[in-house]
């Protein structure tokens, strides 16, 4: 612990990442369309650089913002330090377990109950089964959702499925955490008690947490570092006040 | 920071193996929980099933075709011939049926979360598994109903199912990987499975494929799984132990699937992302 600490790893580490998309015009859905796009040569396909030389490093503890407008390729770069998108060249490395509050239920299947969808959605957080079963009280208590377990998910209005993939992510305390704007979701009592938890999680200084929102005033306020990314490029990266003075300036 | 360190080591698997189990796990219940989720007999279907089918086929192949009357196979020993044929057929024909299209309807997953992406084909292939154990009772079921005595020869069930599996492991992982880039290969491998089950012996006892035409004899003696339902024909019905020939082709198949799978998969994989 003290080794790595002294040696001074990063938390995230974002080298020259560049991300490009095929956009393909229209899309192949089968052999013939394909055997006369080839026998055209229209195989082709214009390339959108969505990110392009990006590098940045995160350190233990820090709690950094994303801003740009729409389009600018935040989600782009969550995705890929969330590690669900390979970058086209660069490398992204993350340290540690990462709860990513990217989209809330992604991991659901509709079908199944509020119970089993826990154990799943554990499972692929990488929780193990013991530590489910020992938290599961804890995480239905914090989503406030204990009369419906055993009702199919389907049923569910959005925020309360957003209430038990929040409770679910942030049972335990992650070694880099990821928000994307997950927390307009929900009614305003269960966004504050969001709000808390991260609070919470930044304050407790061994967690990094990583920050996308529209909402320049709550980057702002929760936020002591700020990146912005505009069209694929790395436009500033410094203090939350400086970064965010500039994004708003750009409009004027 | 003492009592954090603590609390880490028991929050997460310890290792991607342990974490792969783990999903594997839970979407293979999963599968079972949606399939019989509001059916009054639930799992009993996996036993019936098979019965039912076991019955449809001995009256249509015994009276049109005259299977089993004269030759290698008894009647008494038809129906039994039957279905340990059908199972096993089936389990190849379930398993990559639902490989198939294992990575495109786990696109809302793969594109939020991080998880291996091989999952998905195998966790089709174990799920087809759970169905044939379930079948078993019926094959159990039969053998009663017709005093066939289990043999020793049972012992060979594991190494049987293990090369099977990784024939359909195989065959999954290839085509749940091309079927990402090509849509068709979904609607064309239903044909390709109905061919395939003319093609194998299930019903066709071997002196009615004595008088087939030479060709058609080839395509049958030179399928995969005619060598997969001998294995299993031998153990069950013939009670011997398997010939080193289908041992050897069993496992060839199997390691050749696996192969074929594993590098069209592993090669394409990081692509899917883009398609789905």
């Amino acid at each position: 612990m003290a080794d790595t600490q002294s040696a001074q790893k990063h938390a995230i580490e974002v080298d020259d990442v560049t991300m490009i998309f095929n956009m393909a015009s229209e899309q192949l859905n089968n052999l013939k369309e394909y055997f006369i796009k080839l026998a055209k040569h229209e195989l082709f396909f214009t390339e959108f650089r969505a990110l392009k030389h990006i590098s940045f490093t995160v350190d233990p503890g820090e709690t950094v913002g994303l801003v740009g407008t729409n389009g600018s390729g935040k989600s782009t770069m969550l995705k890929i330090i969330a590690g669900v998108l390979e970058p086209s060249e660069g490398s992204c490395t993350v340290r540690g377990n990462i709860a990513p509050l990217i989209e809330l239920g992604a991991g659901f299947d509709m079908e199944l109950t509020a119970r089993e969808n826990i154990y799943l959605n554990g499972s692929l957080l990488g929780y193990t089964r013991e530590f489910i079963k020992e938290h599961f009280d804890e995480i239905v208590e914090f989503a406030e959702l204990r009369d419906f377990l055993d009702m199919p998910l389907k049923n569910y209005s959005s925020g309360m499925v957003a209430r038990i993939a929040f409770a679910i992510a942030t049972i335990t305390e992650p070694d880099v955490l990821i928000v994307d704007e997950t927390l307009s979701v929900g009614d305003v009592f269960f966004q504050h008690k969001c709000e808390e938890r991260i609070r919470h999680f930044i304050d407790s200084g061994s967690v990094t947490v990583l920050f996308v929102s529209h909402d320049i005033e709550q980057v702002e306020r929760i936020c002591d570092r700020a990146i912005w990314i505009e069209k694929g490029d790395l436009r500033m990266d410094g203090p939350v006040g400086e970064v965010c003075e500039a994004y708003r300036n750009q409009f004027n | 920071m003492a009592e954090a360190t603590k609390s880490n080591a028991v929050t997460h698997a310890r290792s991607k193996m342990e974490k792969d189990l783990f999903i594997l796990q839970q979407l293979v219940s999963k599968d079972f929980k949606i399939k019989y989720r509001r059916s009054i007999l639930g799992v009993a279907w996996s036993v019936l099933n098979p019965l039912l089918m076991m019955v449809v086929m001995a009256v249509v192949f015994s009276t049109i075709f005259a299977q089993g009357r004269n030759g290698s196979i008894t009647p008494e020993m038809y129906p039994l011939y039957l279905i340990v044929g059908n199972i096993t057929f089936s389990l190849m024909s379930e398993s990559t049926s639902t490989a198939l299209s294992s990575i495109i309807d786990a696109s809302s997953l793969l594109k939020k979360v991080k998880v291996h992406r091989f999952v998905f084909p195998v966790q089709k292939a174990l799920f087809a598994l759970v169905n044939f154990a379930f079948s078993l009772i019926a094959v159990a079921i039969v053998m009663l109903w017709f005093r066939v005595v289990p043999t020793w020869h049972l012992i060979w069930l594991p190494v049987c199912l293990l090369l099977l599996m990784g024939f359909c492991t195989g065959l999954g992982l290839l085509l749940s990987a091309l079927t990402v880039f090509f849509r068709d290969i979904r609607h064309l491998w239903s044909v390709v499975i109905t061919a395939w089950m003319y093609f194998t012996p299930i019903f066709w006892t071997t002196d009615f494929i004595a008088m087939m035409p030479r060709l058609l004899q080839v395509f049958i003696y030179a399928n995969p799984m005619y060598n997969y339902l001998q294995f299993m024909r031998d153990i069950f019905l013939f009670q011997v132990n398997p010939s080193a020939y289908t041992l050897a082709m069993c496992a060839g198949w199997s390691f050749v699937a696996l192969i074929l799978g594993y590098v069209v998969f592993h090669k394409t994989e990081h692509k899917f992302i883009l398609y789905i």
